[in-house]
């Protein structure tokens, strides 16, 4: 009887608990579900807090997608889901499970309207809501936003997650969220000045930011505390921004060899000024719009190799346009700069014409892929991956252009060409068609230029005209001949400006730049690296 | 009155026909359509903004032909290029009035280029009308301002952001020309009027097209790691706005944190754009296609089939222009003439439909009466309105917050008529052009 009687009491006890369970189910699902009927921010906001409220670790899921814009209701019954869109189509998943709940077209749903205040309300909600996750990544990220958003009526909550961390990673940051919120607390004094010491050794940005905030509040020794904190805070950034003011060079040094390689042949090596070299990086950038626009509708799943599909395209689009003009134009034009340069200006404006009419005149959407989002920190350094990638992928061009220039047969008849024309014509070498690929080759690296820009410009008919200028500079800077010249004519161009803009401001530096340009061709016409030799005599 | 596919437009049509023909029949040699001139740049720079105006006059003037013309009359749109290029500007206008014979014009963009054709206007006596929004300072006889002046655009952005999102530490940021110079420095004195410590405000402009915004993006995240809510006010023109925002997402900046209020990004702008890193920065202007009503519904229905595209944007500046040309058109038909002296005169006063659901007026300093609306923008490229004035909001020509230009005022109406009257030595003439 006994044994009976406690099977009884167990049952009883689990047939409530799932009762429990059911009757949270049903009114959390019952909240969820007034998301369709939601008028405006505020009411979405109440919903937002009252999922908040109960405490439940799967709502996490359902608010991390509303953040993001992917939570939908809908049309035909005002059900709630988790959108997940591919192209027209989106495959639904439901809000508390998350498990799949079929298909939808784009037309049959409508989604929940987001705002900054909901935005912060989420990510305050799921901070509180995901400290106890079994992943650490998401602890951290929970710990983090913590730190960030102190709230004083979290201090408890953080403190048993302290005494429960076992992750050493994590923990640092949850002492680091406590102590944010002692701040805002009304702790004693002792506890908020341990908690100013803790945050003045982390010395990154956003405890400035807290540290200044609570600053301005303190009084007596802890301002003292406090000042000595931001103090030794701002000596270390200071040090970090001397760092981050060559990176920033460096990177728009990349931009502007990228832009600029290619006249280092065209101009460089041919002599040939030419004025249609910017149009040759914007044919770059159509090429990369027209392959992602392809890919987007074809085959969404390629998104991430765009780029590798569109440089050898870019090489080749940019590449036969270039030999089409010089063969068309610029050979009748040897000899004669003043002629070549009105000619090839006049085929940049065709070009850009025909662009606009082709693609319109208005900016064309090209996407970052995932690996080109973002930023990474080193120190107190954030560098973002898209102006990483660039520097590299420039170098790489660099190095496969010195490579084609200087190890291979090609490469040595473009240089004997542009050394002594009619010796290397003696020599058998047809040097109508080496000119005529010479001329390929540089427009096709423009091409490819034009790939790598199209990520951090605008695609439109008018991204050439911005480079043209800086990249004539390059070259004439760095010496008119010299692939190294144009190297290190396009790093020095972009540290000097970078360092040179936070003093100066842009508009001024830019100036700035461009009279020390025009002082230094006084003093050495041929640049950083010239060419010696009769060639140059000739 | 605008009545898109109105019932009785083939009635209207029939009338306008037959008084056509009347027309034709009794003075055969005389010219049978009112020329309408459109000035906007179909290449260059500016293309990317206008082609879309002059595509939107070529609509609008259909439509008005459809409801009979004007004056028992057909409109006949007369477009020229001036290529971006701000003296070809004046030319072009001087073509459009001398050769052509153009009853208005509609056209420019930028500001410079406006302040060119000024001169050829006020000499040959014709009209102008501006769908831009723009610094004011200025208010002259024979131009309309349809879009927006700093008080129908900046000032209320500015005070959401003081008090809806409790901003006090503020960055403006602006491509360096007249227009965010001058507006930056109304903001400035208007900030400083409400309080604002001068080392709260950062102000920085960079050249046209500016691609490379790695330094200004890491000074404003300085700038905005002071503890107290940071928020920048973008007069950034065009172009420049797309690196722009592409290094604000990279550096990890979100809309939560520093919010971006942009006066010069429209829908149109956005159509180009990967908007996920834009998700949440804020928009002002006085219209967005997104506005729910019946009117902007039906533009946006028939400019579609106009323009045969079922996914053109429409904007802000297009909206001035339908304004623009509707009010024009009520007071040819008020004057009973297309004579510039009377359609201007005609012109004060005249009220017609805005596409937001009310009602524009052309007041006597010649700036129109407007909604003021700040939008979120969205993943899809729109915007979605958080916060709206509650009337119109009067353009005020004359900045208050300018010492020297806050005595001026403008009106246009007899007796005074005149754009700068000081009201504090009671005379006309001061600053700008009259």
């Amino acid at each position: 009887m006994k044994c009976l009687k406690a099977i009884g009491l167990v049952l009883g006890f689990l047939a409530t608990m799932l009762a429990t369970a059911l009757a949270d189910d049903a009114s959390i699902r019952a909240t969820i579900a007034k998301f369709a009927t939601a008028k405006n921010f505020s009411e979405t906001g109440d919903i937002v807090r009252e999922l908040a409220a109960t405490g439940d670790a799967r709502v996490q899921r359902l608010l991390l997608a509303l953040g993001e814009g992917d939570v939908a209701f809908r049309k035909s019954d005002s059900a709630v889901f988790i959108v997940q869109e591919k192209g027209q189509t989106a495959s639904l998943l439901d809000p508390l499970t998350g498990e799949a709940a079929g298909e939808a077209p784009k037309a049959a749903y409508t989604k929940v309207k987001v705002n900054n205040s909901l935005r912060r309300a989420i990510r305050d909600a799921i901070g509180a809501l995901t400290l106890g996750a079994e992943d650490p990544a998401v602890r951290l990220t929970a710990a983090t936003t913590m730190f960030l958003n102190p709230d004083a009526a979290n201090l408890e909550a953080i403190e048993a997650a302290i005494a429960s961390e076992a992750n050493a990673a994590v923990k640092a940051k949850l002492e680091d969220a406590r102590a944010s919120a002692v701040l805002v607390s009304d702790r004693p004094d002792a506890e908020k000045m341990a908690a100013v010491e803790l945050l003045g050794v982390r010395g990154d940005r956003n405890t400035l930011s807290l540290l200044t905030a609570y600053g301005a509040k303190a009084e007596g020794e802890l301002k003292a505390a406090v000042d000595r904190a931001v103090g030794r805070i701002e000596a270390s950034l200071a040090f970090w921004q001397a760092g981050q003011n060559v990176w920033y060079g460096i990177s728009l040094g990349s931009v502007l060899l990228l832009a600029a390689i290619g006249l280092a042949i065209t101009f460089g090596v041919m002599g040939v000024i030419n004025m249609a070299h910017g149009e040759m990086v914007m044919l770059g950038a159509y090429t990369t719009f027209v392959v992602q626009e392809i890919i987007r509708s074809q085959a969404p799943g390629l998104f991430d190799w765009s780029l590798a599909i569109a440089l050898p395209l870019a090489f080749l689009v940019s590449g036969a346009v270039g030999l089409a003009i010089e063969r068309g134009i610029i050979r009748f034009l040897y000899g004669r700069p003043l002629e070549t340069l009105l000619a090839t200006w006049g085929v940049s404006l065709i070009l850009q014409q025909a662009v606009r009419t082709i693609f319109g005149p208005t900016n064309q959407q090209v996407g970052n892929p995932s690996w080109m989002s973002g930023a990474f920190d080193i120190g107190q350094l954030s560098i973002t991956w898209n102006r990483l990638w660039i520097v590299v992928f420039t170098l790489a061009v660099f190095g496969i252009l010195l490579f084609v220039m200087k190890r291979t047969s090609w490469g040595l008849h473009m240089r004997a060409v542009t050394q002594n024309r009619r010796m290397a014509a003696s020599m058998g070498i047809r040097t109508p068609w080496v000119d005529a690929f010479t001329f390929a080759l540089g427009s096709g690296i423009a091409g490819i230029a034009g790939v790598a820009l199209s990520q951090i410009d605008n695609v439109s008919p008018n991204l050439g005209q911005g480079y043209i200028i800086d990249s004539f500079m390059v070259v004439v800077f760095g010496g008119v001949g010299n692939l190294w010249g144009t190297l290190v004519g396009a790093f020095s161009l972009g540290i000097v400006n970078k360092f040179l803009e936070p003093y100066a401001g842009a508009v001024l530096g830019k100036i700035i730049v461009l009279v020390l340009i025009i002082l230094f061709i006084q003093k050495r016409p041929r640049g950083l690296f010239a060419l010696k030799g009769r060639a140059v005599e000739a | 009155m605008r009545g898109y596919n109105l019932p009785f437009n083939g009635l209207i049509k029939a009338g306008a026909f037959a008084a056509g023909m009347l027309a034709a029949s009794s003075v055969f040699a005389q010219e049978d359509t009112i020329k309408v001139g459109v000035l906007h740049s179909l290449s260059g720079t500016m293309a990317i903004s206008e082609t879309t105006l002059k595509d939107t006059m070529l609509f609008l003037i259909d439509e008005q032909n459809k409801k009979g013309g004007l004056l028992g009359k057909k409109l006949e749109a007369v477009v020229v290029d001036p290529a971006s290029d701000w003296p070809l500007f004046a030319e072009k206008a001087r073509e459009l009035i001398s050769v052509n014979k153009v009853s208005a014009v509609f056209g420019c963009w930028t500001s410079v280029s406006r302040k060119s054709v000024l001169p050829v206007f006020e000499e040959l006596n014709n009209i102008l009308f501006y769908p831009v929004q723009y610094e004011g300072e200025e208010s002259q006889r024979n131009v309309f301002y349809t879009g927006a002046a700093p008080n129908q655009q900046a000032i209320p952005a500015v005070d959401y952001l003081m008090n809806e999102e409790g901003v006090e530490r503020w960055v403006l940021a602006g491509t360096d020309y007249v227009y965010p110079r001058t507006t930056n420095k109304i903001l400035e004195a208007y900030l400083q009027a409400k309080g604002v410590k001068a080392e709260d405000i950062m102000i920085n402009y960079t050249p046209f097209g500016h691609s490379d915004w790695q330094t200004i993006v890491s000074d404003i995240k300085k700038f905005g790691s002071a503890g107290k809510k940071t928020a920048v006010v973008s007069t950034i023109n065009g172009d420049a706005n797309v690196p722009f925002y592409k290094e604000l997402g990279n550096a990890g900046i979100k809309a939560e944190d520093i919010p971006v209020v942009a006066f010069s990004v429209g829908e149109e702008e956005l159509a180009g754009l990967d908007t996920a890193p834009l998700v949440g920065h804020l928009t002002a202007w006085n219209y967005f296609q997104s506005v729910d009503v019946p009117e902007n519904t039906a533009f946006i229905d028939a400019w579609r089939a106009f323009i045969k595209n079922d996914k053109r944007v429409t904007n802000d500046p297009m909206e001035a222009h339908v304004i623009g040309f509707n009010m024009w058109v009520k007071a040819v038909e008020k004057a009973g003439t297309t004579d510039p002296d009377a359609v201007i005169d005609a012109l004060i006063g005249v009220s017609v439909p805005n596409l937001t659901g009310g009602f524009s007026t052309m007041m006597p300093n010649h700036h129109i009466t407007k909604p003021v609306l700040i939008g979120e923008i969205q993943a899809d490229g729109q915007m979605e309105t958080v916060w709206q004035t509650s009337g119109l909001v009067v353009g005020d020509e004359w900045s208050d917050y300018l010492p020297d230009s806050k005595d001026l005022i403008s009106d246009w109406r007899a007796p005074m008529s005149c754009g700068n009257f000081n009201v504090a030595t009671g005379k006309c003439g001061g600053k700008g052009v009259n």
